[in-house]
């Protein structure tokens, strides 16, 4: 947990950031040695040098995995999103044998058993919907529909207790029985705002709710320790401790799904505008409030339905960037650093993203298929930036394919230092051939002097 | 064919294109000439989208309005059914283990538009099921969708199985979020597609129409 200092407020956000950093580079945990204590301070200092668009004794090498640790370490996805030990083991093999510069964290996969418990209707996941081996997959619907954006509007956590909730999870239906919290204001009140919750199905859902606390309680007693033993005997970091999304994916994404969200910009576009403006301070809260809880700097955001050929750029300046705008700011006004996964591409949108308004030295953005010459020179003295090495070339090609795209992109890109080598795309499957060519490469050519 | 309907169409102006058809329907226009100018109009957004200056939203809604005004016409051309020239018949589905669908749903949407027949069987298709819908119809192209990095090698599995089948003639296109030049040669595909009008001159090219 980051101790939020004195005179918070009085400070600055670079003030802030530094003092998020500093928190993080000394946790409060028992190094396995002193190699690991150094190799951790190293690795902080690394991405902190980035943030700060300078050059670090090394290029961080911050690949994203996916369940590829789950196949790595001989066991399927759905091993890892049930059994905890098998998840230890796996992960602590991964990280073991490629040490990366940020690690791959067990509690990524989550907890199969709650989702199954609460009956989560708008995802399948390995076992439950998917093969044992995939990630968990998104089911596109419109779990929030087109007539409910004044319902969200006037009390989005009433929307969410009474409304979304009761449709993503099954378990949880009886819930739209229950009334608004803000019915009980006196004595009068009390009995009568608590009636529905008396009834039997929603006692029933608040049981199974109970349940799948538990259930979430044992997790992360499972989880925690291993990521923690991770950190303690490797010194790897734990980078993404954080998330948050912009309103635009936010609703997109799990709300009104993508069909429903392309069509509200043309059917009610004022709704739209108005709802994701309501979103934004509830992204901006979260991402604070788990960079807090978790002691790292940083708010992993990653960036779906605003990527090249999803929408136009007058559409991206109207619907998608300013809520994200916001919450860039918000984030760093507190101290905390966007680290962005723009997935697909952004070759249409890096005009717009270099906004002056936002300071340089305080986000990250990596990037897939956008070109890195053009992320250069558009991101150069702005923001740190990386990504791009292409899954497929990690899947299918050879350890000396990855050594010569590593070392063109390095010559091409790196030479001012503000730079992360990652993978484009979320690795669930690859060659451990081709990752160790990465990394190896990474750190043979990544050294500054 | 109506050019106000063509023109409302293709500006994206739902209101006015269900209301004109209404009016045309009104005023007896005939009901394949109003299928024929969204024909007309679908072919505008499609350049369009090549060019780059329309994009997936607007095909989504392009793709809304023509089904709004199809159900309003289509009962009216029960009497005067005139079969439809297909082009060809695609068997196009997202791979096994991937459930996206909005891509395989907007290609497939406008590989029909274009006057192909396709027999879209879904998301998580195993091999045996593209294998055996193309023999059965005797279709010479098949699609496959897939958005993870975990599609490529039902991709590769599934272009083996036809081969193993002996449907040695038939084409096979891929398409999606991580395809390029490299998943194709791994998986042997034929071909792959960057967007939807990438596979709709795919298929043309192949059916000898392009």
């Amino acid at each position: 947990m980051f101790a939020i200092p004195e005179n918070w407020n009085e400070r600055t956000p670079k003030e802030k950031m530094d003092a998020r950093f500093d928190s993080w580079r000394s946790p409060d945990i028992e190094f396995g040695g002193p190699e690991a204590k150094q190799a951790y301070q190293q690795r902080v200092q690394m991405v902190k040098d980035v943030t700060e668009l300078k050059k670090p004794e090394r290029i961080p090498i911050i690949p994203w995995f996916g369940v590829y640790p789950a196949e790595y370490g001989g066991i399927t996805a759905q091993e890892a999103m049930y059994d905890y030990e098998k998840l230890g083991r796996a992960w602590r093999k991964f990280n073991t044998d490629f040490l990366p510069d940020g690690l791959a964290s067990a509690a990524l996969m989550g907890p199969g058993n709650v989702f199954e418990m609460l009956d989560y209707k708008i995802y399948h996941w390995p076992g439950h919907g998917t093969p044992a081996n995939t990630s968990y997959q998104c089911i596109e619907g419109e779990y929030m529909t087109a007539d409910e954006y004044d319902l969200l509007i006037a009390d989005p956590s009433g929307y969410f207790m009474r409304n979304y909730l009761p449709r993503a999870f099954g378990a949880l239906g009886p819930w739209q029985m229950l009334g608004p919290l803000t019915d009980i204001i006196e004595l009068p009140f009390v009995g009568l705002g608590l009636i529905p919750t008396g009834i039997p199905p929603v006692q029933a859902a608040f049981k199974i709710f109970l349940e799948a606390g538990q259930a979430v309680m044992e997790w992360i007693s499972a989880v925690g320790p291993i990521d923690g033993a991770a950190i303690a005997t490797l010194g790897i970091p734990n980078i993404i401790g954080s998330f948050t999304k912009a309103p635009f994916d936010i609703l997109g994404d799990t709300m009104r799904g993508t069909r429903g969200i392309m069509l509200d910009m043309y059917r009610r576009p004022g709704k739209l505008l108005e709802a994701m403006e309501r979103i934004a301070p509830i992204a901006i809260e979260m991402g604070v409030r788990y960079a807090t809880v978790s002691d790292t700097p940083m708010v992993f955001i990653p960036l779906h339905k605003g990527a090249d050929g999803f929408m136009s750029n007058r559409d991206f300046e109207t619907f998608y960037w300013p809520t994200l705008k916001a919450v860039l700011l918000g984030l760093i006004e507190q101290g905390t650093v966007p680290y962005l996964f723009v997935e697909g591409g952004y070759n249409q949108r890096l005009d717009i993203i270099t906004d002056p308004d936002i300071p340089a030295g305080h986000t990250i953005w990596m990037f897939d298929r956008t070109d890195m010459k053009e992320v250069k020179q558009k991101l150069d003295g702005w923001a740190c930036f990386g990504g791009n090495v292409p899954g497929s070339m990690l899947k299918t090609g050879t350890p000396q394919d990855i050594e010569n795209y590593v070392k063109e992109l390095i010559d091409g890109v790196a030479q001012d230092g503000g730079y992360i080598l990652a993978n484009g795309a979320v690795l669930d499957d690859t060659n451990p051939e081709n990752l160790h060519a990465l990394i190896d490469t990474g750190k043979k050519y990544g050294v500054y002097n | 064919m109506s050019q106000p309907l063509i023109d409302a169409i293709t500006d994206m102006r739902e209101d006015d294109a269900l209301k004109i058809t209404d009016e045309l329907l009104t005023a007896g226009a005939s009901p394949p000439d109003i299928l024929a100018a969204c024909r007309q109009a679908m072919e505008v957004i499609g350049r369009q989208f090549e060019a780059g200056e329309c994009f997936v939203p607007e095909l989504i809604l392009a793709g809304e309005v023509l089904k709004q005004i199809s159900a309003k016409v289509k009962p009216l051309l029960q009497e005067q059914a005139v079969p439809s020239e297909k082009l060809g018949k695609i068997v196009f589905g997202t791979v096994e283990g991937d459930i996206h669908d909005i891509a395989k749903d907007i290609v497939a949407f406008m590989l029909d538009i274009n006057g192909f027949e396709v027999l879209d069987l879904g998301v998580d298709v195993p091999p045996a099921r593209f294998v055996e819908t193309t023999r059965q119809t005797g279709a010479k192209i098949v699609g496959l969708s897939g958005f993870l990095t975990l599609a490529y090698d039902p991709m590769k599995t599934t272009v083996e199985a036809l081969k193993a089948a002996g449907l040695n003639e038939v084409k096979v296109m891929i398409g999606g979020g991580q395809i390029d030049e490299q998943i194709r040669e791994y998986t042997g595909a034929d071909a792959y597609g960057r967007d939807a009008m990438t596979a709709v001159s795919l298929a043309k090219q192949w059916a000898g129409v392009a």
